[in-house]
């Protein structure tokens, strides 16, 4: 076993035994390997940009004009961050918004992670919010430091202040300038009240300079040469390594033995550690303490643990898919959303020529990101809890980490590192806790726990399986006069978040995240729509955000309804949708954030319909164009998205072949056009995954799918050509990160029912699902 | 006792032959640019160079590397200048950026095989190598100015 480190230290680290002679190669090569405990909270802050992931220090004084950034008196300029990176190059979208109101040079940008102090109030990175959220806030605080350093150099110059310009890092007047870091030097404190940046001016949108131009992201060069450094790289002197023994379902389990009998001969091994959670986050787990990753690996593969289940172990995919009918059948289930007249639905029903109605479902999916979920959890000399992990919500984990650890909100800090992949998995903390309970029994020395990737995926808060019911009622006339909708799943939020759950109109809490999507913009005369939590779901594992959350399965039930109803009633699905969208009433739209309304949405339907060549009647055999429309993540940040998607289906196998997906988006302002189409690209082709490849199911209340030789995403191989616009304009700038994901899956079943004639209501569409619908087709 | 080459120096490491390479790599070297991802030899983050080839890490243990010469995402240019690597930054390849050294990695060995690979060439053999933030096009793209500039500058050894 690995002998050439001891067990207590790391690789680099001042051996204190003789060994030092057999390691020295290797200790030479790992000199510059940085260890990362930081002696104060303060310190947890991480720059993506350098190697050692040390946030930058200031150069002499540094002036400070509001909590979110510092100049020194080099004019550099440090923005502080407090959302993760996980592949949106987050910061040097805030960084450029906050550095263009200032007038700063870009080459003087850089970024800091913070930590988790209260001071930065609340922090989440998900939702698509980002850039939306940090627009006003960022702009004032560029706009506050420029007037700051306008006010400065006019005192010392005796002219006015509005004749000073502020721009490209310097200050200038009448024939004189300085630069930022000159007036720094000079002496600058000045601070802005909340009211005094509400009222500062904000340059007009054709004086920003930096947004829309194109810009390296500045985390991009340590992707490219193994230096950036993800949570898996965290390591502090002293620390242990952990695996973690599961329990066979997510709750209800408890250990009754443990037997590491066959184990202590693994050399490095240490013990295995029974894990009592006081926060309820992972009950029933074992935790596998040795000298090294593999010692625990090997180990953990020799320990016998026995458990008390409970119910959860007998549950299915298909009892919680029965479930998500039964609730959809009840009439009383659910919070009713507010969509303006649900109180008329069942008179237009009842008054109706003719009625449509269908079910749509989506299987169980993994957020598979390629980083495993790990914690090195540790206290340090202070008696502070340091939590080292790549995380999307900090504010939703402390409170957690308090509770397992027993302990005061200023007794845990959370360093953020680079986070291999987020999409959501990493909005719930949890796998932090157990990593936190290790170090807890362990007195507070350092435990990093990395989880196997079938266990990560055992673990995982997956995107549920979801049961979405639409009814469309239409007169004698074929007029639409009524929509009724029902939306049903585990729900993630009211698991974690309940407080995040706003009240329908029938006093009954919903969870926004698992209905979003279902309350579109289209005119459909009544309308309601429930959301329905199902428990069975919720007791059996831990629903989870998953890139685009409910859009992501409510789009595909509506946009693959109103192609149905409008073939149901013999009209063009395309000119069916754009009939319907009308932007009046609840649909027209609100500033700031959804000016123009169905509008808008309209118009980037027109345009992918156009760009794609929809309705063309040259394509072969067995292939089409379908399209459809979402409104990105929610109505109170609308993204107007358009996808088409051109396809071709094999009648034999049931393969479906994409060749090419067209998107047209309406974000608003672009702030960094070459992050806005990375996230375009990359979210869309997450949805082409998830509506193709990507599926797993519950077997005895946990999931089947654990690794790539059973779970099989989206490879190159498959990946097809992307056309993307981006709409002009400059309205406030909403969120990119997961609308292209939206209209991919019903864009998709729309044209495979117009190549060969079948639908698909659940995804994903598999090759068999397709075989079997040609065949029942057929006969 | 296995004796070995990493990026050029000789070391030699008392562990139990049957660890991954991957593991010895990241735990006992130091080198964290090549990441752990799938465990089993399918997602290709963990992809290194042993013998010039391109090998998976995390399924070759300790014992089958001795004697050869292996090469890590921290060796593949003392500078990290390899025209796959500035491609990489100039069409900004990465996202999470997770895999990408592993992606670089495989492209290096693709483009070292077939200096002119055909665009089926390249998804043939990039698409062992997963990446969830789905950069596909960009990847392809990159590998493609890269081996253009190589057969530009005359750089294929």
């Amino acid at each position: 076993m690995a002998d050439t480190v001891d067990s207590r230290r790391l690789p680099g680290e001042a051996p204190a035994t003789p060994r030092l002679t057999r390691r020295s190669f290797l200790v030479s090569m790992c000199a510059a390997g940085a260890v990362f405990g930081f002696p104060r909270a303060g310190l947890a802050a991480m720059n993506p940009q350098a190697a050692d992931g040390q946030p930058l220090e200031a150069a002499g004084q540094r002036f400070e004009p509001t909590l979110w950034y510092w100049i020194d008196t080099e004019g550099r300029v440090n923005v502080n961050i407090i959302r993760a990176e996980m592949g949106q190059h987050v910061g040097t979208a805030i960084a450029r918004i906050l550095a263009d109101e200032l007038g700063a040079r870009w080459e003087d940008v850089h970024i800091e992670h913070v930590d988790s102090d209260p001071k930065w109030g609340t922090m989440v990175t998900g939702g698509s919010w980002s850039v939306w959220q940090s627009w006003p806030v960022y702009r004032r605080a560029g706009a506050a430091g420029r007037l700051a350093l306008a006010e400065k150099a006019a005192a010392l110059w005796g002219v006015k202040a509005d004749t000073v310009t502020v721009a490209d890092g310097r200050v200038s007047a009448g024939g004189r300038s300085l630069g930022f870091g000159e007036l720094v030097q000079k002496g600058l404190d000045r601070q802005f009240s909340e009211d005094e940046l509400k009222a500062l001016p904000l340059k007009p949108h054709d004086q920003l300079t930096l947004l829309g131009r194109d810009l390296k992201a500045l985390d991009i060069d340590t992707k490219t040469n193994g230096q950036a450094i993800y949570g898996i790289d965290a390591k502090v002197e002293g620390m242990v390594h952990a695996v973690p023994i599961l329990p066979p379902t997510r709750y209800d389990c408890a250990i009754t033995t443990i037997d590491d009998s066959a184990a202590k001969d693994i050399k490095g091994y240490r013990q295995t550690l029974k894990l009592d959670d006081p926060s309820g986050t992972a009950p029933g787990w074992a935790m596998v303490i040795a000298d090294s990753h593999w010692a625990a690996l090997r180990a953990a593969g020799l320990i016998k643990v026995s458990y008390q289940t409970g119910d959860a172990t007998r549950v299915s995919e298909a009892e919680i898919q029965a479930e998500n009918r039964r609730l959809a059948d009840d009439p009383e289930a659910g919070s009713v959303l507010d969509t303006g007249n649900p109180d008329q639905v069942d008179a237009a029903f009842e008054g109706a020529a003719d009625t449509f109605q269908a079910d749509y479902t989506t299987q169980t999916v993994l957020h598979f990101q390629l980083e495993p979920v790990n914690a090195l959890v540790f206290r340090n000399d202070d008696g502070v809890w340091e939590v080292h992990t790549g995380n999307q919500w900090q504010s939703l984990c402390l409170p957690w980490l308090q509770k397992a650890l027993g302990v005061d909100e200023d007794q845990v800090v959370m360093r953020t590192y680079l986070l291999g992949g987020g999409f959501g998995r990493r909005l719930n903390g949890d796998y932090a806790i157990p990593a936190a309970l290790a170090s807890k029994a362990l007195d507070g020395r350092p435990v990093k726990m990395i989880l196997t990737r079938a266990d990560d995926s055992h673990f995982d808060s997956v995107r549920p399986p979801t049961l979405s019911r639409l009814r469309m009622a239409f007169d004698a006339d074929k007029r639409v006069v009524g929509m009724d909708s029902a939306v049903v799943s585990g729900w993630p939020t009211k698991v974690m978040m309940p407080a995040f759950m706003p009240k329908g109109v029938n006093g009954e809490p919903y969870d926004p995240f698992s209905s979003d999507g279902i309350d579109h913009w289209y005119g459909v005369g009544a309308q309601r729509a429930r959301a329905i939590s199902n428990e069975l779901a919720e007791h059996t594992f831990r629903p989870g955000w998953l890139r685009s959350v409910s859009p992501g399965w409510t789009n595909f039930a509506v946009e693959s309804f109103m192609d149905e109803a409008a073939r149901h009633i013999g009209q063009d699905p395309l000119r069916f949708r754009l009939d319907h969208f009308k932007a009046e009433g609840r649909n027209a739209g609100q500033a700031p954030n959804s000016v123009g309304g169905a509008r808008r949405q309209a118009a980037v339907l027109e345009r992918v319909a156009a760009l794609s060549g929809y309705g063309r009647d040259d394509l072969p055999a067995d292939s089409a164009i379908g399209i459809a429309t979402t409104y990105g993540q929610s109505r109170s940040m609308p993204t107007w998205v358009g996808g088409a998607v051109h396809l071709s289906v094999d009648r034999d196998s049931g393969r479906v072949d994409v060749h090419k997906i067209w998107l047209v988006v309406d974000c608003g302002t672009v702030v960094d056009p070459n992050g806005a189409r990375a996230q375009v690209e990359g979210s869309a082709l997450w949805g082409l995954s998830m509506a193709l490849y990507e599926g797993t199911e519950f077997k005895n209340g946990r999931v089947a799918d654990t690794n790539l030789d059973r779970y099989a995403p989206l490879r190159m191989m498959d990946t097809p050509e992307i056309e993307i616009e981006l709409v002009d304009s400059t309205e406030v700038p909403v969120g990119l990160g997961e609308p292209g994901t939206t209209v991919v899956a019903p864009a998709i079943a729309n044209a495979l029912h117009a190549a060969v004639g079948v639908r698909l209501r659940h995804l994903p569409i598999t090759p068999a699902a397709v075989r079997e619908a040609l065949q029942r087709a057929e006969s | 006792m296995i004796e070995c080459t990493i990026n050029g120096e000789t070391v030699r490491l008392d562990a139990d032959p049957d660890m991954p390479l991957l593991w010895a790599l990241r735990d006992l070297a130091g080198l964290t640019g090549t990441k752990f991802g799938c465990g089993i030899g399918l997602c290709g983050a963990c992809t290194v160079h042993v013998g010039g080839r391109a090998t998976r890490s995390c399924i070759t243990p300790l014992k089958d590397v001795a004697g050869a010469h292996i090469t890590t995402i921290e060796g593949l240019d003392a500078d990290g200048e390899h025209p796959l690597q500035q491609t990489w930054r100039e069409l900004q390849v990465p996202q999470c950026g997770y895999c990408q050294s592993g992606q670089i990695m495989q492209a290096a060995a693709l483009l070292k095989d077939l200096p002119n690979p055909s665009d089926d060439d390249i998804d043939a053999v990039m698409t062992g190598n997963l990446c969830r933030c789905m950069t596909y096009p960009r990847i392809r793209g990159a590998i493609r100015e890269a081996a253009a500039a190589m057969k530009e500058a005359g750089t294929h050894g």
